[in-house]
């Protein structure tokens, strides 16, 4: 099982920003590089605290960046 | 490796450690007689005593802290905790019903260490499980 159902473009903002480092912008937005890596590979589902950082720190709104299927299979 | 996930290997270890050297000291101290008669207390202490002080050095050495723990991090060791109070929970009952019944102290004692032990390694494979996987959703 996936560990969550949050889908995010992090990885091809990070380099559409200037190949931004995963330690650029775990400092940009204040946790670890691992936090980044584990948000980046959808194994960690960010607070929406923390998503609203990701996506200010890359200036798009939070919709650029996650994503939610519509209908999941599995859910109740 | 993450900092926090070298210390739930190092709590891992010692906890498997500490149980093996008291199983081997005590039931190499036994002999024939029973075992209510094994002298438990000197090995029971020390092998506490030393984990608490080989998990001081080993956290200094292979895990110092460095910062503030992330939001991340602090799920992990809340959902270790979580996972790990069960079994303090259920030592603590346990030694509730054998010093009811008047349970020699041998099996009070040892329940409750066993149970220790037990938290530790739930918790502790409970935060590894969840750095290399990540969190599960409820």
């Amino acid at each position: 099982m996936k560990p969550t159902a949050v889908t995010n473009l992090i990885r091809t903002l990070r380099f559409a920003h200037g190949e931004m480092t995963q330690a650029d912008l775990a400092e940009r937005i204040g946790v670890t590089r691992q936090t980044v890596i584990a948000i980046e590979q959808g194994k960690y589902s960010p607070s929406l605290e923390l998503a609203f950082q990701i996506a200010r720190a890359f200036g798009v709104p939070l919709d650029d960046v996650f994503q939610y299927p519509d209908s999941e299979e599995g859910s109740p | 490796m993450a900092s926090e996930e070298k210390s739930a290997w190092i709590m891992l270890i010692l906890a498997i450690a500490a149980v093996t050297t008291y199983l081997i000291w005590v039931l190499g101290l036994v002999g024939d007689a029973p075992l209510t008669e094994a002298p438990y207390v000197a090995p029971m202490l020390w092998t506490i005593g030393g984990s608490i002080v080989l998990s001081i050095v080993l956290h200094i050495f292979f895990a110092p802290k460095i910062g503030k723990k992330d939001q991340r991090e602090r799920e992990i060791h809340r959902f270790g905790e979580y996972n790990s109070y069960a079994f303090i929970t259920i030592g603590a009952l346990s030694a509730m019903v054998l010093a009811m019944f008047e349970f020699d102290h041998f099996w009070i004692a040892n329940v409750i260490y066993l149970c220790f032990i037990l938290s530790a390694i739930v918790g502790a494979i409970a935060k590894i499980v969840a750095y290399r996987t990540g969190l599960p959703r409820w």
